[in-house]
């Protein structure tokens, strides 16, 4: 008897379009900001620690590499800010017409780019960075 | 034979699971976070350097530290749905997912009572 054909995963025979990458981009900026979460309780509990603490945590997050960090966990929020309001239009069902869908895919990773500088050049001093 | 009687074996095993739930709770907790997230960082934005002054000044404001609250408990929430979303879509081993999962969990559980406790410590007053 002839083996019948099995069906494939689907990222085996799916074309690839950048609205694939929008969507793995807020599965990992998700879970950045998961971690990112830890980074703003151990902030949290700087400040309820007193000046002292409070200082040695800027300084500990004003380091290179927690900087690094940072701006990624910056750059996290505003993508998954703007694609999650994307995602809730989709869900109430407005925006699946393909162009839309295109087009409003290309506005939210340019509004996340300039949220993110924007946010960078504004809170660099209130993250430590300027410590 | 079995223990089990054929009833309690399919009990919540329906194609549905309570996704329906998840997935709402999922999305109010995304509307909650679009509000609150714009608020901390804005906030953070009008702080100018940051000192430790300007920040439990901020923080110590009954409105602020409610939001603050918010922020904590519903981040973690969210981040506990999405998280296992993630984790069922790639951890396929029934014993290993299960591990994973309570692993996150818990590890976010602690870190919400930790953040929350600060705030109400902040708003308090930190005993200098
Ligand atoms: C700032 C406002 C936020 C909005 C509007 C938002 C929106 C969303 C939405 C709509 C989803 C579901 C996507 C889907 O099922 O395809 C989602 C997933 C997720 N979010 Fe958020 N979110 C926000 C903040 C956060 C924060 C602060 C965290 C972490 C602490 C976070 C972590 C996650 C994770 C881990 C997922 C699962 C990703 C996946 O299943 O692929 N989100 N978010």
């Amino acid at each position: 008897m002839a083996q019948r054909e099995r069906p494939l995963s689907p990222f085996l025979h799916y074309r690839w379009q950048y609205t694939n990458t929008l969507s793995i981009l807020h599965r990992i900026t998700g879970v950045l900001l998961s971690l990112g979460f830890f980074i703003l309780v151990y902030w949290l509990a700087a400040v309820a620690g007193g000046p002292e603490r409070y200082a040695e945590a800027r300084s500990c997050l004003g380091s290179p590499l927690l900087q690094l960090v940072m701006f990624g966990a910056a750059f996290a929020f505003c993508y998954h800010l703007c694609n999650g309001i994307r995602h809730l239009f989709f869900d109430m069902g407005y925006g699946f017409e393909l162009k839309t869908a295109r087009a409003s895919g290309w506005y939210t990773a340019g509004a996340a780019v300039v949220l993110a500088l924007v946010v960078w050049i504004v809170l660099r001093g209130s993250l430590g960075g300027g410590a | 034979m079995s223990l089990r009687s054929p009833l309690g074996r399919v009990l919540g095993l329906g194609s549905a699971r309570g996704g329906s739930s998840h997935w709402y709770a999922q999305r109010v907790t995304a509307v909650a976070l679009v509000l609150l997230g714009i608020w901390f960082v804005g906030s953070l934005a009008t702080l100018d350097g940051g000192s430790y002054e300007q920040v439990t000044g901020w923080l110590g404001s009954p409105l602020n530290s409610a939001l603050a609250l918010l922020l904590v408990v519903v981040a973690a929430y969210h981040a506990g749905l999405g998280l296992q979303v993630v984790v069922e879509d790639y951890v396929s081993d029934n014993g290993t997912r299960a591990a994973v999962l309570v692993a996150v969990k818990f590890a976010l559980v602690v870190a919400a009572v930790v953040g929350a406790l600060a705030v109400l410590r902040i708003a308090f007053g930190v005993a200098a």
